[in-house]
């Protein structure tokens, strides 16, 4: 894993000159805030490449903490370190689909352009090359960050122009487009990244009026607009499909003297980047959803949490900010409204799946490590800083402007029983035509395969790792809360590919993502992985099946939030749907030997310290 | 307390009284049912994070530590469904960090040892080691630190936090690799002392914090939990 590499006590290159006042100046842009914190550590990250002792020791200073506190954000976030990075680092997209689709070959010319390996920082301090699970690029597979740019469809061919481009001194703007600084904020997008929009549905890729839900919205009181909402069926967009009306009368009910609505845009799901698409395509839209939230809850103030994989969003969505606000659309009184005010910003993430978790959500936008709240109290009553908080994805918000504009019963009308209206879903891996499509709700996988070129099917991954992996046999199921319900993603896998190796890809994600804040999900997850590897290795006993299933229960069962109960899905759902392919890899045990024992491996540690090798089991052995 | 915010609930057949704003733990420990924790510890916040407190509500697997008791609710506490999950849960502790009873101090006084006896973890445990090899911090004159023992229960970062107002220890690191860290390049480098609360024995439920020059002054047969389960001084309440 990556974080062993930046665990070293020693930096691989020398550590930045730091001026105290410069460090404080940068705490000073954020009030001093500890509720800050993750911005001001983005801040000197991206100042000083690193997060450094001696900073965090300012940052202290200045927001009032704990160095010992400030650490534990820095030491929390994947795209913070505490030594220093390359002035240009490249983040390579390391998910089960990059590396179906070559981000071995890929890796292996970045690592011979720039000679360095994957986890390691050159020692001019020019290139830092590293691996980061799914950006959100799956349909363009495999694709990389460097810096803030995301390069997309690499290919051995242009991964080498990148890094020659790169060591010819080329900023990584430039090698998107040498004319980057004149494009448009939209352009600049576009030009990083396909859209791939295959399907536009009723609500949301088909053409959309301007604000005309947010007109709407300012006929109906309040309640009206929550009545609305409730009757269209709304469910939450982001996999969990909570319903969207409820959880604004909630917090619209709470006796509070502010609220908060905020939009989740930490989409991390493995597979999943419908997201990415609204936010580049239907930015306004989600703003309006969230304006008319905030006028049917009583929230003044709202916040866009976005991953920091889309940090090369932020200057688009800036500027639909700046300019909504130009045009009356946000800030204080809202479309010449007295009292209607809403203020929205930007919080970046820094790397962590889990502040896709609302309450983990809320701890990074109040400057903490992103570790889940506890529950009770729920963000609806009790949730940033303590007061009333609506948490919803952008698609949500999205459909929640449409159904003000288009009426509720136009909504509840698509879709099936229970799942109502349409749904993005994110399409990648062994298919024709991966990318993002608008159906509604209910329709057969097996007519969806056949929309989106993935007839050879041999498995689909619905809904992410922690969703449902199914196999031909159950291709008759169908895409709604009620059987199959995801967040949106479908990754389609072909006849020639390695169920066990996906499974232990999505383990080692969770293992990677797991805050380690409750027990099982900590230490759990750790131990199925090194389970799976035993199958993998075919050191498993029939026995291990059994101790999969006892494992994963407790997980599920005793585990603090949604990540814990869902991380042994990928198990799971494969040991239901493909139970020989486990069967098949199972030894019994001979008689007096564990199969599993592996004596060359038990032996090593002693060959090394002993440093000679073994006269019994080196066969070759000679002195 | 008025009789008016008072209500019941059952815990495995028992009826509890409890007031309005109580935890199920809370509840359960003043009627003297214990449901066996790690990372609670009395006098702290708590933190729902080991979750050995599991139990049963209402058919909900909930931290009995942070779940608030709700009028006429059904916990199930000490069935065998829940024991073992309890007992996977220790044992997973075990595993994650370096716990050789026969050689540490706190064995003994040790809760995370302590608990095992309770859930009868008799048989052969089934789970890999992971076999940390974090170095020992023993630069403070009085006090050491051995995070190989640590089953980050976090009871020193609240008591430091909260009742010494010092702030000597925190959490840092992510998933596995989270770990409880030093407000300074080491202890000595910190303002943690004997006295604090943080130090204090029966903070640290297991022997990671060691108080210096105190080792074995209570010989091994007459510590904690030699004179009975742990929980018995909780359970020894009820029908008082």
């Amino acid at each position: 894993m990556s974080e062993e590499a930046e665990d070293v006590d020693f930096p691989a290159c020398e550590l930045p000159q730091v001026s105290h006042a410069d460090v404080a100046a940068i705490c000073e842009m954020f009030g001093n805030d500890r509720h800050r914190m993750l911005d001001i550590l983005r801040a000197l990250q991206d100042k000083y490449r690193c997060v450094s002792p001696h900073i965090m020791t300012i940052v202290a200073q200045q927001t009032g903490l704990t160095r010992v506190a400030v650490e534990g954000v820095a030491t929390f976030y994947s795209f913070l370190s505490l030594s220093p990075k390359g002035r240009v680092t490249i983040r390579l997209c390391d998910d089960i689909v990059d590396r179906f689709c070559g981000l071995a070959e890929v890796t292996a010319v970045f690592e011979a352009e720039l000679g360095i390996k994957v986890g390691q920082t050159s020692h001019d301090g020019a290139y830092s090359l590293e691996y980061t699970p799914c950006i959100g690029m799956c349909d363009q597979a495999p694709a990389a960050m460097i810096n803030d740019v995301v390069l997309t469809k690499l290919t051995v061919e242009r991964a080498r122009e990148i890094a020659r481009a790169l060591k010819a001194g080329k900023t990584p703007e430039t090698i998107v487009s040498e004319r980057f600084a004149d494009l448009s904020a939209h352009e600049q997008a576009n030009h990083m990244v396909d859209n791939n929009i295959r399907h536009a549905g009723a609500s949301l890729l088909g053409p959309v009026p301007d604000n005309a839900g947010l007109n709407k919205a300012l006929d109906l009181s309040p309640a009206q607009i929550i009545e609305t909402i409730e009757a269209s069926g709304l469910r939450g967009c982001g996999g969990a499909g909570f319903t969207t009306g409820k959880k604004w009368k909630f917090a619209a009910s709470e006796p509070a003297e502010k609220r908060f609505v905020f939009c989740n845009a930490d989409e991390g799901e493995p597979g999943t980047f419908k997201d990415r698409v609204l936010l580049t395509e239907r930015p306004h839209l989600l703003v309006e959803g969230m304006t008319i939230a905030a006028r049917a809850v009583g929230a003044k103030e709202g916040i866009i949490y976005l991953r920091g994989e889309y940090v090369y969003l932020r200057p688009l969505l800036e500027q639909v900010l700046s300019e909504r606000r130009e045009n009356g659309l946000l800030g204080p009184s809202i479309m010449g409204v007295d009292g209607f005010d809403f203020h929205l910003r930007i919080q970046m993430g820094a790397g962590a799946y889990i502040c896709g978790e609302e309450g983990a959500l809320i701890s990074s936008c109040e400057g903490l490590p992103g570790e889940p709240k506890t529950r009770p109290p729920f963000p609806v009553n009790r949730g940033y800083l303590g007061f009333p908080t609506v948490v919803n994805n952008v698609e949500t918000f999205c459909h929640a402007a449409r159904i003000l504009d288009k009426g509720a019963k136009w909504f509840f009308d698509m879709g099936s029983d229970g799942s109502h209206g349409t749904k993005l879903f994110s399409v990648s891996g062994d298919c024709l035509n991966p990318g993002v499509y608008e159906l509604p709700y209910g329709l057969e996988l097996r007519e969806f395969l056949e929309m989106v070129g993935g007839k050879n099917a041999a498995a689909v991954q619905v809904g992410g790792p922690s969703g449902t992996m199914i196999g031909r046999d159950s291709f008759n199921r169908k895409l709604s809360f009620d059987d199959l319900a995801t967040g949106g993603a479908i990754i389609v896998f072909g006849p020639e590919r390695n169920i066990l190796e996906i499974v232990d890809y999505y383990m080692s994600f969770f293992v990677h993502e797991s805050c380690g804040y409750c027990t099982p999900c900590r230490v759990g997850n750790v131990f199925l992985q090194k389970a799976i590897a035993k199958f993998r290795k075919g050191l498993a006993n029939p026995q291990d099946i059994d101790y999969l299933k006892d494992l994963s229960a407790t997980i599920m069962e005793t585990s603090r939030c949604g990540l814990g109960m869902t991380s042994p899905r990928p198990i799971l759902t494969t040991l239901e749907n493909f139970p020989l392919i486990y069967s098949a890899l199972a030894k019994p045990s001979k008689d007096r030997v564990r199969s599993t024992f592996d004596i060359q491996s038990a032996i090593d540690d002693a060959r090394k310290l002993a440093q000679r090798r073994s006269y019994i089991y080196d066969k070759d052995f000679s002195q | 307390m008025s009789k008016e915010t008072e209500f019941t609930f059952v815990i495995d057949g028992v009826e509890i009284t409890a007031r309005q704003g109580q935890t199920i733990m809370e509840a359960a420990d003043e009627a003297g049912v214990y449901i066996p924790r790690l990372c609670d510890h009395e006098g702290l916040r708590h933190q729902g994070s080991c979750r050995v407190c599991t139990v049963k509500a209402d058919g909900r697997s909930v931290a009995a530590c942070t779940q608030p008791a709700a009028i006429g609710q059904v916990v199930e506490s000490e069935t065998p469904h829940i024991t073992k999950l309890r007992r996977d849960l220790v044992e997973m502790l075990f595993h994650e960090g370096n716990h050789l009873c026969p050689i540490c101090e706190a064995s003994g006084n040790c809760e995370l040892q302590a608990m095992a006896y309770r859930l009868d973890m008799t048989a052969t445990t089934k789970f890999p080691y992971l076999e940390p090899s974090r170095a020992v911090d023993a630069t403070h004159a009085d006090i050491a630190l051995d995070t190989n023992r640590c089953i980050s229960c976090g009871r020193c970062i609240r008591a430091s936090q909260d009742v010494d107002h010092k702030g000597v220890f925190g959490y840092v690191g992510r998933g596995i690799h989270r770990r409880v860290a030093v407000n300074g390049h080491d202890l000595a480098h910190t303002n943690a002392a004997v006295s604090d609360d943080a130090i204090s024995a029966g903070t640290c439920p297991v022997g990671c914090i060691i108080r210096k020059g105190v080792g074995f002054s209570t010989p091994i047969g007459e510590r904690e939990f030699d004179k009975g389960l742990i929980g018995h001084e909780i359970e020894g309440k009820r029908g008082e």
